[in-house]
């Protein structure tokens, strides 16, 4: 296994330095941390107006109780996203009863994208000082049928807000913090077909988006793609794992004929034929 | 009979493609937005009861003016900013004259910050609360261009000049399409403030604050401002139709468009062989609703028959809901070369199942977000795994197992040669 890996790794090196990966980026900081905690101090309220943020980044916001949230973030092939939000609650004396407060999380279609596990919602007492909610999607794939929901690379928007409260407790100021951590499924999720275009609000047509580029128009889906670009959805560890397996099978077949040899040559047979 | 039916289906198309000539696209939403700057008015109460002291043991009237102060010099340079009174005239008992009493302290334009300060610094806490006639003034304010508007609301009270219903005077202002929001602020509010104005800002998208404390003030203005100065892209009217045949034919865009409860609204979208279809939703609750509702939106061949759909259920407190679907289109594989193909045309259908209690009015609609993306077709997958490719013990398992018996059976097979080979 440990081989496996590390022909994996080698392999992924090899396709990082060669640019094949990432198309167009600068591909020498295949793993680096994208600046870690510098994300945007506003989020937006609508899904129109979200801000963008990177995954390993933390967005802040302060905002009034009532108010609905939206961040946006990429999450590319493979990738398996968790959010994670806090919500420093109002001055506790200031508040009347319990609130509830929910986090959830849109495709670029602005589909309803289910958690895996996370407390996507959460009850805070009329006392607490802070509330954490996560929420742990299902691993991106390529491809997927279009009557299916599943998660798709491209834009994710996630949406915070408080669901129920006392009325009395609206338009309150609170903190919120948004971050986005990735967790690489691998080959596990590498399925056959591929998007055209990452499902990002505004993607276009080859054509357009070449008509818009000699206009010096800048395109929707580069400006919403991850920090080393869209990767172009082609690798996969299946690669080394299947040519790793006709390795295997022809040294088993070496093996399996040298069984049925003996070793060196049969006896009965003179030297020289 | 079926020559009856293929008449009627070939009058339908005629008709299609004849609304299609007559109507070229009325909303080019991917030509280039004009960049006009934003506007932004901020509305204050100037009645009698801002004379209360109980923000951080000053009259509210002062906080707000230390606010204005702060505001001003913070507005960002690209932000036209006006500023409206509300009851800052008229201090006598007339409610008819009271109820009129609302005008722009400071025209909406470039600003000049001294000479708005210097505006400010005259404001004395004398009358009513004329919200409605306010924001009815404050729209005018802002003209019917493409800017992006916002509206601040800075008040300590209800509107007290009934019948005219401020929450409903916002929902019709936001409902004439010019991308307008209003932003509520209550300094100190009562349950009724509160509820009036929540609904307010619930009507046009915006946000509703209560302010206990002067920084609090300050700096939430401030926030708004700037939130106005962010650029966006600002949506395109369009105006859904009952039937697929008659809807407008939409191009890639943003759109925006207004649906009552339980009402269907169509469009059109062209889609050729080999490109893909994305469309999503959004149907804004800008009303008390009641605890459940839905979406649901329908990709429709001009004959009826669902291609896809996608839809969406929540219950509770939210401010949209949305869904969304894809349409690859798949490719033609004959082609004769030189013909263009034909596009066909995908009715969307956006229905919602939303429903409020009897006291809500019903019209105008609610408003409703429709994105359409046109892309190319996805390549297909001709297997589930990536390339047919596979991975796993299992794999190895099976390879080395079918490996090793391929050598026994090689290695009997030229064994048995050779002894053949011998007795020959």
């Amino acid at each position: 296994m440990r081989t496996v890996r590390m022909l994996a790794t080698a392999a992924l090196a090899g396709a990082a330095l060669l640019g094949l990966t990432a198309p167009g980026a600068s591909a020498d900081t295949p793993t680096a941390d994208p600046s870690a905690g510098a994300g945007p101090t506003e989020a937006g309220t609508t899904f129109r107006t979200a801000a963008r943020f990177l995954p390993g980044q933390q967005a802040t916001a302060q905002a009034a109780t009532g108010d609905y949230l939206y961040w946006v973030f990429p999450a590319d092939t493979g990738q398996r996203p968790t959010v994670n939000a806090t919500v420093t609650l109002p001055d506790s004396a200031l508040r009347h009863g319990p609130t509830t407060w929910r986090v959830d999380v849109y495709d670029g279609l602005r589909r309803r994208q289910p958690c895996m596990y996370g407390t996507q919602s959460r009850t805070a007492a009329k006392e607490a000082a802070s509330v954490e909610l996560a929420c742990v999607l299902r691993p991106v794939r390529a491809a997927a049928d279009a009557w299916a929901n599943d998660p798709l690379p491209g834009s994710y928007y996630v949406r915070l807000t408080v669901t129920g409260l006392a009325d009395e407790d609206l338009g309150q100021p609170f903190t919120a913090r948004v971050g986005v951590t990735t967790l690489d499924k691998g080959g596990a999720y590498a399925t056959d077909g591929s998007l055209a275009a990452p499902l990002v609000p505004g993607a276009t047509t080859a054509d357009q988006a070449e008509a818009d580029a000699d206009a010096g128009r800048p395109s929707a889906v580069e400006a919403a793609a991850p920090e080393d670009g869209w990767s172009s959805g082609w690798w996969s560890d299946r690669w080394i794992w299947t040519a790793a397996g006709g390795v295997l099978a022809a040294l088993a077949g070496i093996g399996g004929y040298v069984l049925t040899r003996g070793t060196g040559r049969p006896p009965r047979v003179p030297p020289t034929v | 009979m079926i020559t009856r039916k293929r008449l009627a289906t070939g009058a339908v198309a005629l008709l299609a493609a004849l609304t299609a000539a007559l109507l070229p696209t009325s909303a080019a939403a991917d030509e280039p937005v004009a960049k006009e700057s934003p506007k932004v008015e901020l509305v204050l109460d100037v009645s009698g009861s801002m004379r209360a002291k109980d923000i951080d043991g000053k009259s509210r009237m002062s906080a707000a003016k230390q606010a204005f102060n702060e505001v001003l010099d913070a507005v960002p340079e690209e932000v036209r900013l006006g500023i409206r009174t509300l009851g800052a005239d008229y201090p006598g008992p007339d409610r008819k004259r009271g109820c009129k009493d609302t005008r722009q302290l400071y025209p909406v334009g470039p600003l000049d910050r001294t000479e708005a300060k210097t505006a400010v610094a005259t404001l004395a806490p004398t009358g009513w609360t004329p919200i409605g006639p306010a924001l009815l003034g404050a729209a005018d304010d802002l003209g019917d261009d493409g800017a992006t508007k916002r509206i601040v609301l800075i008040t300590d009270g209800e509107d007290t000049c009934a019948p005219l219903d401020p929450c409903q005077v916002a929902r019709e202002i936001a409902a004439k399409g010019i991308h307008l929001v209003i932003d509520t602020l209550g300094l100190v509010p009562d349950a009724k403030t509160r509820q009036q104005l929540t609904c307010i800002a619930e009507a046009t998208g915006g946000t509703y604050t209560s302010v206990h404390r002067t920084e609090e003030l300050s700096r939430r203005v401030k926030q708004l401002v700037d939130r106005a100065a962010d650029p966006v892209v600002t949506p395109v009217g369009t105006k859904g139709t009952a039937r697929c045949v008659d809807a407008p034919l939409l191009k890639a865009g943003l759109y925006t468009d207004r649906e009552t409860f339980g009402e269907h609204r169509w469009y059109r979208v062209d889609l050729l062989p080999g490109q893909e279809l994305r469309a999503s939703v959004s149907v804004s609750a800008d009303r008390a609703v009641n605890n459940d509702y839905g979406v649901l939106l329908r990709a429709v061949t001009l004959h009826g028959r669902e291609i896809v759909r996608g839809s969406e259920a929540g219950d509770g407190r939210t401010d949209v809901i949305s869904t969304g679907l894809r349409y690859p289109k798949p490719d033609l594989d004959e082609g004769p070369g030189d013909v263009k193909p034909a596009a066909e045309t995908v009715c969307l259908q956006v229905s919602n199942s939303f429903s409020a209690p009897p006291s809500v009015k019903t019209t105008p609609g609610m408003p409703i977000e429709l994105t359409v993306d046109v892309v190319d077709g996805p390549s297909a997958a001709s297997d589930v795994a990536a390339f047919g490719l596979g991975r796993g013990w299992w794999l190895l398992g099976v390879l080395v197992l079918a490996g090793f018996l391929a050598g026994l059976l090689w290695g009997w097979v030229s064994r048995w040669r050779v002894a053949v080979w011998r007795t020959n």
